[in-house]
């Protein structure tokens, strides 16, 4: 065998090993998908969007209150999340002090290995035991601290690609530091910055564990920030340890659409991503 | 009364290593003076003194008299940021802001420095663009991206963008070296245009184009200014034996 030959074999085994790689990572995504939508499909109906929790043995009824109760769990994450995060990402990446930039970034690492349940021992000891009631705001400080050191990374990594030269051509046009900072960098950053945050919310949409005594979950609808509120990821988890059939099939739709709402979020992300990406080009 | 850029006894450092040492020029209003050298030699760390835009990089720092108009730019109590809206200046490679539209580029000195008025900013936009003979090229595609035309295009949208907050001087820091010679020529005939509004300090690798542009011209070797004269005199009658070396060619 010509040593050309078999540079020319060796080549193409490689080329098919990776290929066959590349194709294993969309293997566990396709199968949990469709085993989602062949289990949950049948029981995902308008209603299924519309309506509340049926007592056991009712037929029908919805996971409306889980819904609408993820996406404030969402949106109180955020408020907690993306100021701390994005502004002290910023620091990180602007800063010139040799010492507090590490220390911070070691500890975001840190705290991002942190098991999320343990977070909501924090959450519950912080908020829930002073204000002696589960609560949607003790679920949002939860999802939120686990967001900081996603976002703060990510915007710190983003911020730094930033070419020198824009700030440079910010400061020379006479520009205080401060908005060449916000106005210039961050909005030049803003794609990947916007990238960063979509994947923090689509990791917290699914936590469970450091909702269980935080915002502990709710079979009616919520009756205000201070109460207990409903959430997919518990709603779903309560329903699949119940031992009720109507309820499994309800818990696999109610994961079916959890999953969708992922799905979404990073698609949007991407989109809008790509479209900023095609102007900077 | 002196007009222009008056330097005295300017010195800078990176860390420790000086990088300039007691350079003394008068650039004068409404003139160009050019600055010739080879790479390293520290053209760009003067003309980045002159905006104080040298002391940005961390661990520079720089001693010296630098005078606009009389007015000592390094006195105490003198913002670098009012300097630098004083002073414009246009980089090597174009550097337009990649996520704003032609138009939000040349508008982002005046607009980031308070002004809202939209009838206001269309003509700051509009006369530093025909300034900067780009207007009839882009007035159809001013909400295009900054990053969209040409490289010559951009760098003159840079120097529109420069010259959009009416700043005294324009320091150019080679603005021509990575353009072809078309793009080049056209940037020259801009410097000759607008230097009835402005003065103009222009680092540059050409000798051609200093002799072409310039009144006035400074060599610059390792850190210090060789020498100083009309442009006309330096090229043809070079005091300094160094001088006539770099521009015959025989070193660098």
């Amino acid at each position: 065998m010509t040593p050309l030959k078999r540079r020319a074999i060796v080549n193409r085994l490689m080329n098919f090993l990776a290929g066959t790689a590349a194709l294993l990572v969309l293997l566990p995504l396709v199968l949990v998908l469709g085993f989602l939508v062949y289990q949950g499909g049948s029981s995902l109906n308008l209603e299924f969007f519309t309506h509340m929790p049926k007592p056991v043995g009712e037929a029908g009824g919805g996971m409306a209150n889980a819904i609408v109760g993820t996406l404030i769990l969402i949106a109180l994450a955020c408020c907690v999340g993306l100021p701390i995060g994005i502004l002290g990402g910023l620091y990180l990446a602007e800063s010139r002090d040799p010492r507090l930039p590490w220390v911070v970034r070691f500890l975001a690492d840190v705290l991002n290995g942190v098991p999320s349940i343990v977070i909501g021992i924090f959450a519950y000891t912080l908020v829930v035991l002073p204000m002696r009631r589960f609560s949607a705001l003790a679920g949002g400080l939860a999802l939120g601290v686990i967001m900081i050191p996603i976002v703060l990374r990510t915007t710190e990594e983003i911020v730094r690609l930033v070419p020198a030269s824009l700030r440079e051509a910010g400061l020379a046009l006479g520009l205080p530091n401060w908005k060449v900072t916000v106005r210039i960098v961050l909005v030049t950053a803003r794609a990947g910055i916007v990238t960063g945050v979509m994947v923090a919310i689509a990791r917290i949409a699914g936590e469970t564990a450091p909702l269980l005594f935080t915002a502990f979950g709710n079979r009616f609808w919520h009756s205000g920030l201070d109460q207990p509120v409903a959430a997919l990821a518990l709603q779903v988890f309560a329903y699949a340890i119940s031992p009720f059939d109507d309820w499994h099939r309800q818990a696999w739709a109610g994961a079916l659409v959890l999953i969708s709402m992922v799905f979404l979020v990073s698609l949007a992300a991407r989109l809008a991503t790509r479209g900023i990406q095609r102007q900077t080009r | 009364m002196a007009d222009g850029i008056q330097v005295f006894d300017l010195n800078a450092w990176f860390g420790s290593r000086q990088v300039l040492k007691n350079i003394g020029i008068h650039a004068p209003a409404n003139g160009v003076t050019a600055l010739i050298g080879p790479s390293g030699c520290g053209k760009s760390t003067f003309v980045r003194c002159l905006n104080r835009m040298h002391e940005v990089v961390p661990g520079a720092r720089s001693t010296g008299q630098v005078l606009l108009n009389g007015e000592d730019l390094y006195g105490p109590g003198v913002d670098p940021v009012m300097v630098r809206r004083r002073i414009g200046m246009v980089f090597q490679k174009p550097n337009p802001f990649p996520t704003m539209s032609v138009f939000d580029n040349v508008a982002a000195g005046v607009r980031l420095g308070g002004v809202r008025n939209k009838d206001t900013l269309y003509e700051v936009v509009e006369r530093a663009l025909r300034q900067a003979a780009l207007w009839d090229e882009v007035k159809d595609e001013l909400h295009k991206s900054g990053s969209s035309p040409s490289g010559g295009q951009q760098q003159r949208l840079c120097i529109a963008r420069a010259v959009a907050v009416q700043p005294e001087v324009l320091l150019m820091d080679e603005p021509c070296s990575a353009l072809d010679p078309i793009a080049t020529a056209k940037i020259e005939e801009l410097i000759l245009d607008l230097k009835k509004d402005l003065t103009i300090i222009i680092v540059t690798h050409n000798m051609q184009q200093a002799a072409r542009v310039s009144e006035w011209t400074g060599f610059f070797l390792m850190g210090e200014l060789i020498e100083f004269g009309v442009t006309r005199d330096l090229f043809t009658a070079p005091r300094e034996k160094k001088t006539e070396d770099y521009i015959t060619g025989r070193f660098g």
